[in-house]
């Protein structure tokens, strides 16, 4: 063990950040870009094992542990923030740069925890800036997209936290490692994990509160919140057979949402939940080859999943608009954009020679090798619907359609060079899977470049293309929003709360003047007959005072003479 | 305004015919290749390009019949 290799890769990431605000541009640009090159240095300092213990009241943490799982999603945390940082470079505001890098310092800082409080404090850290990173678009819709955000993930919090209590009450130890599902506290795990992953019920948060960031800080929330969930579920719940339906149910919620949307970068954050689905049905297969294709797809998902949101981000940055409804024709003047939106467009959809296609199709051929034929056939299904939401839809929507009558030009520099970038990671491990192949968590026997595999593919999705121009009619776009499941606590719990206040309000006003009028009357009759006029308070003559005494003496003195 | 070159209907239909033929090469590349279904459906004349078709046909009519039930006003929330 040496001492680089027990710093924990994501500290420089977080307290950097918190340098940020101090320095002038050139020192704050030097640092977001340093950073997560230190950090991806750092990364691949740290050996197999366990390089850091510290005491914890009676526990031992493990801030620093690390495997072929952690430097792979450690790796492409660092290279996303590198690359967002990039982007948002000038643009950004520096509460949103400081609150970007450390929610990727504590990503990171979850892809190495060796034990669970450690995983909670930086799962926790994620939330808090990932809200700030919302926050920090600073419209009047950020903020309390904000706090729904912030509401839902502290909830999320709160349920891993109880798992987690309830693991180490059970066990003893604080060890994070493969767990079964046979006690409440894995349960809970389980659907603490799964919240940040965006899994049904609760999915709305994500395409809720991440178009409400700023253009560049989208790109960096896409990354970091739902692939960590991803991470700690390849990690502690692998094979888990109910993380195929869950999957599953991603994938199409994702489609139909993103199919039904009108907000370009809404489009885009329910594409991210149909493309996690894909994830969490390989890693609820369990097999060798499924854990890498989940793996290996969160890393190529994070890089051309920023490609889109930059060239979403470069739009509505030179355009102030997000609705496609408004938007149409920018390739005339954004080449550039466009044609990075299309390669990223083509790699979400898996097409060879991009990076979707060596990755995805793992996990749909590992179904095949476990003869999963339900999960298999929605798979397949799955694959051609996102070439119909995100492939065509997307840039077709933007980029071409109608002519909006806009003309704006490309992006600054720094953004044309973070979208050059990414398109070229794209691109690169779509040609050549090799290296990344190499860093998987399972060794790779797998040939993705077959004859029948490309045909199969380019039928799959130049047909689903076809299907898109042929039902182009049907998809005109509204100006319309979904109602999801965040209907409930927006629309319903709020109005069921109020109603609840009106009904209590109005029955305690009709009892407060029953009361009162109740009061009124025995108030009235003790006034009637004690009051300053009352018959028992009056002031009495004295000399009637002694008619009485002689009428009770007289009355005494009859009754006693009987 | 002069039309850019890539929206003239000729352009358009040009691009209809490449597509189409194009589409006609994966239908013959199929012909050529070894089909290995694993669950034999799987395995029929160019199942990709039928089964890729169909099912988005089908997603796009769930999606029109769900959007029905499910679509307001894009100011829905705002009034909260």
């Amino acid at each position: 063990m040496t001492a680089i290799s027990a710093i924990p890769p994501g500290l420089p990431l977080v307290l950097g950040a918190l340098l940020l605000p101090l320095f002038g541009l050139r020192i704050r640009a030097a640092l977001v870009l340093g950073l997560p090159l230190l950090t991806l240095a750092l990364v691949w300092q740290i050996p197999d094992g366990v390089s850091l213990r510290l005491p914890f009241l009676e526990y031992e943490l493990e801030p620093v542990s690390g495997d072929r799982l952690s430097r792979l999603f450690g790796t492409v945390f660092a290279i996303m923030a590198f690359a967002g940082g990039l982007f948002a470079l000038n643009r950004a505001r520096t509460l949103e740069l400081v609150a970007a890098l450390i929610s990727a310092g504590s990503a990171v800082g979850v892809t190495f925890a060796g034990d669970l409080i450690t995983l909670v404090a930086f799962w926790e850290l994620l939330a808090l800036s990932s809200t700030v990173l919302v926050w920090s678009a600073m419209t009047d819709q950020s903020y309390p997209a904000g706090m729904r955000y912030l509401v839902i993930h502290l909830l999320g919090g709160v349920i891993l936290m109880v798992g987690v209590i309830g693991h180490i009450a059970d066990t003893g130890s604080v060890t994070f490692t493969i767990m079964a599902l046979d006690s409440p506290s894995h349960w809970l795990m389980l659907a603490g994990f799964l919240l940040n992953a965006g899994a049904p019920p609760l999915s709305a948060w994500l395409p809720d509160a991440y178009p409400e960031a700023s253009p560049t800080g989208m790109v960096f929330l896409s990354a970091f919140t739902t692939k960590t969930a991803v991470y700690v579920l390849l990690r502690g719940f692998p094979g888990a057979d109910i993380l195929i339906f869950i999957g599953l149910y991603m994938i199409f919620y994702g489609i139909v949402y993103a199919l039904l949307e009108n907000d370009m970068r809404r489009i885009l954050a329910y594409s991210i939940v149909n493309q996690v689905g894909f994830m969490i049905c390989g890693i609820g297969i369990g097999t060798e080859l499924s854990m890498n294709g989940a793996a290996a797809h969160a890393f190529a998902h994070i890089i051309y999943k920023a490609l889109l949101l930059m060239s979403a981000g470069s739009v509505l940055y030179m355009t102030g608009k997000r609705k496609c409804t408004e938007l149409g024709g920018l390739f005339r003047s954004m080449p550039l954009t466009t044609a990075c939106g299309i390669i990223g467009a083509l790699s979400i959809s898996a097409f060879p020679l991009t990076s979707g296609f060596i990755s995805k199709s793992m996990i749909s051929q590992a179904a095949a090798d476990e003869t999963m034929a339900m999960a298999w056939f929605l798979l397949t299904a799955g694959s051609a619907g996102v070439f119909l939401h995100a492939g065509i839809k997307f840039p077709w929507l933007i980029f071409f359609q109608k002519d909006s009558g806009l003309r704006p030009p490309d992006p600054p520099l720094n953004m044309r060079l973070a979208m050059i970038l990414c398109a070229f990671i794209c691109i690169a491990i779509g040609i050549w899977p090799a290296p990344l192949y190499a860093i998987l968590p399972f060794p790779v026997d797998y040939v993705p470049y077959t004859r029948a595999h490309v045909i199969e593919m380019l039928q799959l999705l130049l047909f689903s293309g076809l299907a898109f121009f042929i039902m182009l009619p049907y998809m005109k776009r509204t100006l319309t929003i979904t109602l999801d499941w965040d209907w409930f606590y927006r629309w319903l719990g709020p109005r069921a709360i109020n109603r609840l206040t009106q009904l209590l309000s109005r029955w305690h006003t009709h009892r407060r003047t029953d009361f009162l009028r109740h009061m009124g009357h025995l108030f009235g009759t003790l006034f009637l007959y004690h009051g300053p006029r009352g018959i028992l308070a009056r002031t009495w003559a004295t000399g009637s005072m002694v008619l009485w005494v002689v009428i009770l003496l007289g009355v005494y003195l009859v009754a006693y003479y009987f | 305004m002069k039309q850019h070159w890539l929206v003239r209907p000729g352009t358009i239909r040009l691009l209809w015919v490449m597509f189409l033929f194009v589409l006609a090469l994966t239908i013959l590349a199929s012909l050529f290749t070894e089909v290995h279904g694993w669950f034999r459906i799987d395995g029929s004349f160019a199942f990709y390009a039928w089964y890729g078709f169909l099912t988005c046909i089908g997603m796009v009519i769930v999606a029109k019949l769900l959007g029905r039930l499910l679509h307001r006003k894009d100011s829905y929330y705002d009034r909260d």
